[in-house]
């Protein structure tokens, strides 16, 4: 007994035809595995009576009235309870107070557990609706082929190559010529409004904050540094210039690790000139992409960058010995002022962070 | 029809598959895990001062690996110096006595209890000096400046111990282990003393003050509840991304499955 | 006269009177769409940016875009005294001091999340079913777009306040740009409005959040749903389903009621993300300070890939003439970002001009039946997963206690060869299905039932398929295969199409394209033959047929 499909690719190609699923279940003796029953049809699918055209497309009722009424208490069970969620987020925001960790902690989860449960009670109980409230059916609609008859495009061609050549564009190539050129030229125009986005950038990206005899400060409590206070070896500490607390570009640039070595330990190409007593000051801005290259393993001298894991062999002038940064560290020069404390030398002998098209 | 195919219908065919993908998945993870090349040297120490129930402890759980006179083996570093700071941190959290020479000590249940650390500390101590043991007051976080604290732990520490203090990775399978149990103490010495890979911040780098204000942040973050739900660990998008593709996706897929599923009967 | 026809009459003449909308509406009602769980993944993309338009504009009226450090004084006492942007305290402020906000700033955030996996999944259902082919090409542009612009759009998103964790992506943002070659640091000045991190960034990804981009996106939403609509939903093969119709239920009431149950479960699992997962808590991250880093920095999913491209690539840079070309930095940036689209861009094209498939298809491929576009998809979605899971290494080394460069090097090995094996293990697996398929409609579907013959023999007997999986197995998209015989005419003159090294190439290309498993091979109808197995027929019920030789 197989299917008879109506015909429906009438000459306009748009009736609708109508179909039943099937609804018989067949008993079969042996044990064919789940995954191969619907092979099988056992699903239900397999065998469809005969369609029939009558006049609706779509039927008003369930075949199982009883049913029916069960299936609509438990959609109006679940809208019920979205109804009582949705009061319960009002009394949430009515009833839970803020303003420290705890409090929100509460809120937060009798604001989200409400709203989750009136969302989620809508959404069962409307797909308990469709699926066993609504009558199934199975249309089918006619494609018509995208591309249009010739007619219509011989048409289109016709109207458009009139127009083309009533408004003389083609015919008159120095009108159309000067029109482009000034659409061209108006088009410049918002490009160059960009211009003041930001300044050029010029030779700043060659220097920093650190100048001849700056300070260096240790970074959260800005006081300055003499070598005796950093002098256990394996010792690490962030340094920024004085006066540079709170000025972002500056750090962004100027932030600088010193670590305490033995001063026989360190080889070249550190350079021994730029170190004061076995205290090396590098950058610490990573040279590949900016992040603060910080991780330090004192037992292997190594900085690794947490970000994608450049390292930098501190021993030896912070030259690169495994990932993506493409050169070291650049070594700030450091020496002792009068007071006794660490001061800089002068600016890095190069730019610190990331390569850039002028580095040369 | 070889063997195998022969028995593919076998009942315990599926549970065969499945013991030897796990068997597999073992021997692969096992071959690529744990591994490190050991620990270097601590620095030498200097001074000393004896006690003698610290030195029959430290005879028994110390001396094979760090010598009779802590002077150091091939596989122990010299204690001398160390002070009882790092002795008192390297047991209290089980380190030491150390079982295994990996990349890295872990922690473990100490097997020495708090009268027995001490002594082995002062005995420590009395080789060749080095930094005491932070006295209750000096590592109390109470009154301190918690936002200080947290500015410096930023710039300091978490590049390895990542921000809430969960940890990190290092290299040839060493680690920045996380923050959760360290009591004040112990926190205090690590900075003191920069145990294995840990760098040295002594007190005159960050003085005392701050290493309070530290310890605040730290104490304070960890006990601090999350208002938003469960953490998914706090260590940023990585498990986020995974909880929005497994649960999100996952179970709205099978949300999808039931809209659409075709109706066996009316 | 009942209610609805008074309010057809009234409202409806009303609206009908001036907009002639009784046609085109009544069609639009009746329109077919099919069902499959599969065609709800593009839903969730929908509804999850409706949700993102809701909750954006909640936190727009809180949000203060502004890099102006201030002290903080708020209810995060933890922070009390620090010196943030006014756009980090502004956020502590949505967390903490505005009732609902931190809910709003969570179910955002996860619908952002979801937003991107959605598009991915429903990037994938397209590709391995062959949806894009045409006429629908430019919706899949269309496509490729809108997950382009979600990649910016959340990545902007989520750097807005100004917090460790997404400052350090602006930073990394800004070393990438530095990379460019010639207009590096030019673009990089003018983007951040001078030296980073400066005090233009945060209002400018502010304005580009919040109005170029969701305007962007609504349009492309909305031309990318009109299409669909005016060329109708593909179908999956089945009984009854070809390439000239649409089997399904209609949108009214059918489909505006499964996609409005839809909506409520796609914002039910966002809230239900949003109550019991804490997302992006900025408060524990801290304000940015370019000194400061976090162990274990990665960027939401969407971007790991990039990340993850970062991490692998060795430290490759030419210095030549007073310049200097970070390769490491462009390549794994731009250069993977910038191959990815515009390859997945051009899939659609390039399969077309393999095949020389120029018909229209309305009826989907299952995955097996199209094995090379699979394979290549796997392959594809392999690198890409390497990329990812690379974007986590140290998370993964430490948790997993695996060497850190251990992961650098495997991501680096596994890049180039990852892909190439997933291609030849799924084209194999993929013809072995269809071999399994062949079977399936040669022999039948074994039923467990054991017939002893008279001659003592034991068979299993088989039942052929039903008529609805029959319709699915034998569905198959052939491709035109460009023989010899079509690039030669009957002198043996070579037609221009196959000349010259493109020419050849297409040919070859279009012979490993068109690699399958035949589907009859003359082994003979329903399960005779070889294996002797007895058949029973469509309607038999506990009868045994006769075994048939």
């Amino acid at each position: 007994m197989t299917d008879q499909d109506d015909h429906f690719d009438g000459p306009r190609g748009d009736r609708a035809s109508r179909k039943r699923t099937g609804i018989a279940r067949r008993r079969v003796i042996g044990t064919p595995s789940p995954a191969t029953r619907h092979l099988l049809g056992d699903d239900g699918a397999g065998d469809r009576p005969s369609a029939v055209t009558k006049p609706r497309e779509l039927p008003a009722d369930l075949p199982n009235p009883e049913r029916a009424k069960r299936v609509e208490r438990v959609v109006a069970l679940c809208f019920t309870i979205s109804v009582l969620a949705s009061l319960a987020f009002v009394a949430s925001y009515v009833i839970f107070p803020i303003h420290s960790i705890d409090k929100v902690l509460k809120s937060n989860l009798g604001l989200g557990l409400s709203m989750t449960v009136a969302l989620l009670a809508l959404g069962v109980g409307a797909t308990i609706w469709v699926r066993h409230l609504m009558p199934q059916v199975e249309l089918t609609e006619a494609r018509k082929p995208l591309a249009s008859p010739e007619q219509d495009r011989a048409a289109f061609r016709e109207t458009f190559t009139e127009g083309a050549e009533a408004s003389q564009f083609v015919k008159r190539p120095l009108v159309r010529r000067t029109l482009l050129a000034a659409s061209v030229a108006l088009g410049i125009a918002p490009l160059v409004l960009l211009r003041d986005l930001g300044p050029l950038p010029r030779k700043q990206l060659d220097y920093t904050a650190w100048k001849k005899g700056t300070r260096l400060v240790v970074f959260g409590s800005n006081n300055p540094i003499t070598p005796a206070e950093f002098s256990t070896p394996g010792g690490i500490i962030t340094v920024i210039p004085e006066g540079t607390a709170g000025d972002l570009e500056a750090l962004a640039k100027a932030a600088v690790l010193i670590i305490k070595f033995r001063p026989e330990e360190l080889l070249p190409p550190t350079v021994l000139n730029w170190t004061v007593d076995g205290i090396v000051a590098y950058s610490k801005i990573c040279t590949h992409v900016g992040c603060p290259a910080a991780l330090y393993e004192h037992t292997t001298h190594h900085i690794l960058c947490p970000c994608h894991q450049s390292t930098f062999d501190a021993q030896r002038g912070a030259k690169v010995i495994f990932g993506p940064a493409p050169r070291a560290l650049p070594q700030l020069p450091i020496t002792i002022d009068a007071a006794g404390y660490l001061v800089a030398q002068s600016d890095f002998h190069e730019p610190v962070g990331p390569s850039f098209w002028e580095l040369g | 029809m070889s063997w195998i195919t022969a028995r593919r219908r076998h009942p315990a065919a599926g549970y065969a598959v499945v013991v030897l993908g796990l068997v597999l998945v073992g021997v692969v993870y096992a071959a690529i895990a744990g591994y490190g090349a050991s620990a270097a040297g601590l620095p030498p120490g200097s001074s000393a001062q004896e006690v003698a129930q610290g030195r029959e402890l430290f005879e028994v759980s110390c001396a094979t690996c760090h010598g009779l006179n802590a002077e150091g083996t091939a596989r122990g570093p010299s204690l001398i110096g160390v002070g009882a700071a790092a002795v008192d941190f390297q047991v209290s959290t089980g380190r030491m006595p150390a079982k295994t020479m990996g990349a890295q000590v872990p922690q473990k249940p100490p097997t020495l209890d708090a009268a027995q650390t001490h002594a082995l500390a002062t005995y420590v101590a009395s080789l060749g000096g080095g930094p005491p043991v932070p006295a209750a007051a000096q590592v109390s976080p109470a009154g301190a400046n918690v936002g200080l604290g947290q500015q410096i732990f930023v710039a300091e520490c978490a590049q390895c111990h990542n921000f809430s203090g969960a940890g990190g990775a290092l290299t040839y399978g060493k680690y920045a282990p996380a923050l959760t149990s360290a009591t004040p103490t112990q926190i205090y010495e690590a900075m003191l003393t920069g145990p294995q890979s840990m760098p040295v911040f002594n007190d005159t780098t960050i003085p005392p003050s701050e290493k309070r204000d530290i310890i605040r942040y730290i104490t304070q973050t960890r006990s601090e509840p999350n208002p938003g739900g469960f953490s998914l660990g706090r260590v940023g998008p990585v498990t986020e991304g995974l909880v929005g593709w497994l649960a999100g996706i996952g179970l709205l897929i099978l949300a999808a499955m039931w809209i659409t599923a075709k109706q066996r009967e009316q | 006269m009942s209610n609805a026809d008074k309010a057809l009459s009234g409202v409806g003449g009303y609206l009908d009177d001036r907009f002639r909308a009784a046609r085109p509406v009544r069609s639009f009602l009746k329109k077919i769409f099919p069902d499959h769980w599969s065609f709800l993944l593009g839903e969730i993309a929908l509804y999850t940016f409706i949700i993102l338009l809701l909750t954006g504009t909640f936190l727009s009226l809180f949000f203060k875009p502004s890099m102006t450090q201030i002290v903080y004084h708020g209810s995060y006492t933890k922070l009390n005294g620090v010196r943030m942007s006014e756009a980090y305290a502004s956020t502590l402020g949505i967390s903490f001091d505005v009732r609902g906000g931190l809910l709003m700033r969570q179910v955002h955030h996860w619908a952002a999340i979801l937003f991107l996996a959605a598009i991915m999944a429903h990037m994938l259902r397209i590709f391995f079913t062959g949806a894009f082919r045409k006429p629908r090409e430019i919706n899949w542009i269309i496509g490729i777009t809108l997950l382009s612009l979600g990649i910016i759009e959340g990545f902007v998103g989520y750097s807005l306040p100004d917090d460790l964790l997404s400052g350090t992506g602006l930073r990394i943002l800004e070393g990438v740009l530095l990379s460019i070659p010639i207009i590096g640091t030019y673009v990089t000045f003018f983007i951040f409005g001078g030296q980073f991190p400066g005090q233009d960034i945060v209002p400018r990804m502010y304005v580009v959040h919040i109005l170029l981009i969701p305007a962007l996106i609504l349009a492309l939403v909305a031309a990318h749903l009109f299409f669909m609509f005016h060329q109708k939903h593909t179908q999956f093969s089945g009984k009854g389903h070809t390439d000239r119709n649409v089997v399904g239920s209609p949108m009214y009431p059918y489909f505006m009621a499964k996609t409005g149950a839809w909506f409520f479960f796609v914002f039910a699992a966002t809230a239900g993300l949003s109550t019991f997962a804490q997302i992006n808590p900025i408060w524990l991250f801290g304000p940015y300070n370019p000194a400061a880093i976090s162990a274990g920095s990665q960027p939401d999913f969407y971007m790991g890939w990039l990340e993850g491209a970062l991490r692998m690539m060795p430290a490759w840079q030419i210095t030549a003439w007073g310049h200097t070309l970070s390769l490491s930095v462009f390549i794994p940036a731009l250069l993977v970002f910038g191959a990815l689209m515009t390859g997945l861009t051009l899939y659609p094209f390039l399969e077309q001009w393999v095949t020389g498939d120029k018909r229209e298809h309305h009826v989907l491929d299952r995955p097996r039946n199209a094995p090379t576009r699979t394979a290549i998809g796997v392959g594809g979605v392999t690198f890409y997963g390497v990329l990812w899971l690379l974007g986590g290494n140290d998370l993964i080394a430490r948790f997993f206690d695996i060497q850190l460069y251990w992961t650098n090097w495997f991501g680096r090995v596994i890049i180039i060869v990852g892909p190439i094996i997933a291609y030849f293990i799924t084209k194999r697996v993929c013809l072995g299905l269809q071999r399994k398929d062949r079977e399936l409609l040669e022999h039948g579907v074994e039923t467990g039932i054991v017939l002893m013959r008279p001659q003592g023999e034991f068979v299993e007997v088989t039942r052929p398929v039903s008529e609805d999986s029959r319709a699915v197995l034998t569905t198959r998209n052939e491709v035109p295969q460009l023989t010899a015989a079509q690039t030669t005419d009957e002198n043996g003159v070579p037609s221009p199409a196959g000349h010259g090294v493109m020419g050849r190439l297409r040919t070859r290309l279009n012979h490993v394209f068109a690699e399958e498993i035949p589907l009859s091979d003359g082994h003979g109808g329903n399960g005779h033959g070889g294996n002797g197995h007895p058949e029973l027929p469509v309607g038999a019920d506990d009868k045994r047929s006769e075994p048939s030789g």
